[in-house]
């Protein structure tokens, strides 16, 4: 992609470098996008409960939590489908409903489902859009930067599910927004798809653009936000960077996996006083350091002891991933509140291969 | 303005690459007009059967168009989530709205067209329609129009897409046959001759065989159901239509 998507108006991200790692750093400029103690409501439904967070130019904003969780609605408010029962949503310091002729032409919109006309030709639909704005893209650059041209003349019935979700996302970039709300962008994309999506979603941030998006797969939030809200039931669980999130949860506990019942008790007085193990399932290790030790040396002392013994060491990692933080975030909660139903989406995360699935970020 | 143009030309483009509307708003009406001038199988009443079709297949042309075209085509387009994905581009409403207008009132001038043209090869003689007479036929189809289109809004804006597909062409047969288009109303029972004659496909097709047929101008009544569903069924559309 060149400049081709360039923004004409909207700060670049601060201090030069590429997107602020940070979640970006505090500001005195107004947040792009801000949801203050948001109330939704269907009839008796809460579908969202007091939620308050902000999005800034150049960040990348994901809402996650599983079906349900009151995502979209938060969307939808913002983007002025829906009105909120209670609290206030700021896009660009415009109310969504009362100053929507003023905004629309300022944000791009991904619905979760369809949206497009079905018989008209990707290229078409991308140019009859286009004609909406003052200041459009060039609709045969976007379809080129989603990869689409190929199927330039075919309708949107006749695409892929991937196909779709792209030709969405560049019916949403073509009048230069900026604020970008992707729900569920990812949504039915094959993995070339994604990763494309992805680095046209870094892209825009880098340009200063304010991207707000939902996903209910944490490796998507993982590898595209700065910062990700984590919602189940309409509540906020938590905010932050995905690396915040994932330390913030952490008991600084490191995880092994050897030949089940090994001498716990032995290891642990090895280990020094206070430190604690339990074998969380056959070969499957939970290792509580003593206070104040250092991980390295624990590590070390942990190495030593197993290789005394001939015990080969498998899985080794200290601190934990998002779907470590999510898991314990949203499993507090659930213990918390016993009428909530019960996992997050049903991911097969938790199982074996999940935590060990690191995203490369 | 280079929005509603742009609108206008995708609103045109898909009636016309869309095989069903098509076959709709033109098959179907230069077929029975060329079909029943040459079969005499309908009561009109008359040697001259084309003296009465073609005023009666312009009545049903218009509703083709502006009720079953776009009540189909809207309903499947708020089913699509189209409607919803316009909502937050800067097009807006009002040329959304005046683009499917201008779009349908195209149809209907081909149509006319082409029905009349058709009408002539066939022999058609219009009697003695003069200008004040084609004057009320016009004022009648815009009315005409206006209710259908309203019928067709007010279904697509409420049903599921093919509930309303289904509705739509349902109402389409029914009032086709009760419309006076084909069969003269006065060969109906007479309950339903009364029910008959307060729908607005009989005003109209009654409004037009007058104007365009015998020569006579339309009746007070014909005015009066014409313009209470012109007036009803647009609002009623624009008060329960939901465009996701």
């Amino acid at each position: 992609m060149d400049d081709a998507i360039d923004p004409t108006d909207t700060p670049a991200p601060e201090n030069g470098s590429a997107r602020p790692a940070t979640g970006g750093g505090r500001r005195t400029s107004t947040p792009a996008v801000s949801c203050d103690g948001v109330v939704i409501r269907y009839g008796d439904t809460l579908a969202v409960d007091r939620l308050s967070f902000e999005g800034r130019a150049g960040q990348v904003v994901a809402l996650l939590g599983p079906n349900g969780a009151g995502k979209t609605s938060t969307v939808e408010a913002l983007e002025g489908y829906r009105p909120v029962s209670s609290g206030s949503v700021r896009v660009l310091d415009l109310d969504p409903r009362r100053d929507h002729t003023a905004l629309v032409p300022r944000i791009g919109v991904m619905l979760q489902k369809g949206g497009v006309y079905p018989m008209l030709g990707s290229a078409q639909v991308l140019h009859l859009f286009a004609s909406y704005y003052h200041d459009a893209e060039d609709p045969d650059h976007l379809l080129d930067l989603v990869g689409l041209s190929a199927v330039r003349r075919t309708p949107w019935r006749r695409l892929s599910g991937g196909e779709q979700q792209r030709l969405a996302l560049a019916l949403a970039l073509v009048g230069k927004p900026e604020v970008l709300f992707l729900d569920e962008p990812t949504a039915g994309v094959d993995p070339e798809g994604r990763i494309a999506v992805r680095s046209i979603i870094a892209d825009l941030a880098d340009r200063g653009i304010c991207v707000i998006l939902t996903t209910h797969e944490l490796a998507e939030a993982e590898r595209l936000a700065d910062r990700v809200v984590i919602i189940d039931h309409g509540r906020m669980l938590a905010d932050g960077t995905p690396a915040a999130l994932a330390s913030g949860t952490a008991d600084g506990s490191i995880r092994f996996s050897t030949e089940p019942l090994i001498d716990t008790a032995d290891l642990a007085t090895t280990l020094g006083a206070g430190a604690t193990l339990e074998e969380e399932r056959p070969g499957f290790y939970r290792l509580q350091p003593p206070p104040g030790a250092a991980t390295p040396a624990v590590v070390a002392t942990l190495a030593g002891w197993l290789a005394e013994r001939d015990l080969a060491l498998g899985d080794l990692r200290t601190g934990q991933s998002l779907e470590e933080a999510y898991l314990a975030i949203t499993g507090s909660r659930e213990a918390a509140d016993p009428g909530a139903p019960g996992a997050p989406d049903g991911r097969a995360g938790r199982g074996s291969h999940g935590l060990r699935s690191r995203g490369s970020r | 303005m280079r929005p509603l143009v742009a609108q206008l030309r995708a609103e045109v483009t898909m009636i016309f690459t869309n095989g069903e509307t098509v076959f709709l708003t033109l098959g179907i009406p230069v077929v029975f007009l060329l079909f029943f001038s040459a079969v005499h199988v309908l009561p009109t009443g008359t040697d001259h059967p084309v003296d009465f079709l073609v005023p009666g297949i312009l009545a049903l042309a218009i509703m083709s168009t502006a009720m079953t075209a776009l009540g189909i085509g809207t309903g499947f387009e708020r089913g699509y989530g189209v409607l919803k994905r316009l909502g937050s581009t800067p097009l807006g409403r009002p040329r959304l709205l005046t683009a499917k207008i201008i779009a349908v009132i195209a149809v209907e001038l081909l149509q006319a067209v082409v029905l009349v043209a058709v009408g002539y090869a066939l022999g058609w003689n219009p009697g003695g329609a003069g200008g004040a007479l084609v004057a009320a036929a016009v004022l009648a189809m815009v009315l005409g129009t206006v209710a259908f289109g309203g019928i067709g809004l007010a279904l697509a804006g409420t049903l599921k897409p093919l509930v309303n597909l289904a509705v739509v062409n349902a109402l389409f047969v029914i009032l086709l046959l009760l419309g006076g288009m084909l069969i003269p109303l006065g060969k109906l029972p007479g309950w339903l001759e009364g029910i008959a004659k307060v729908l607005p496909a009989s005003a109209l097709a009654d409004a037009l065989h007058g104007a365009l047929g015998n020569g006579t101008p339309v009746s007070t009544r014909d005015w009066i159901v014409l313009v209470v569903w012109a007036v009803a069924m647009p609002v009623l559309a624009g008060l329960t239509f939901r465009w996701e």
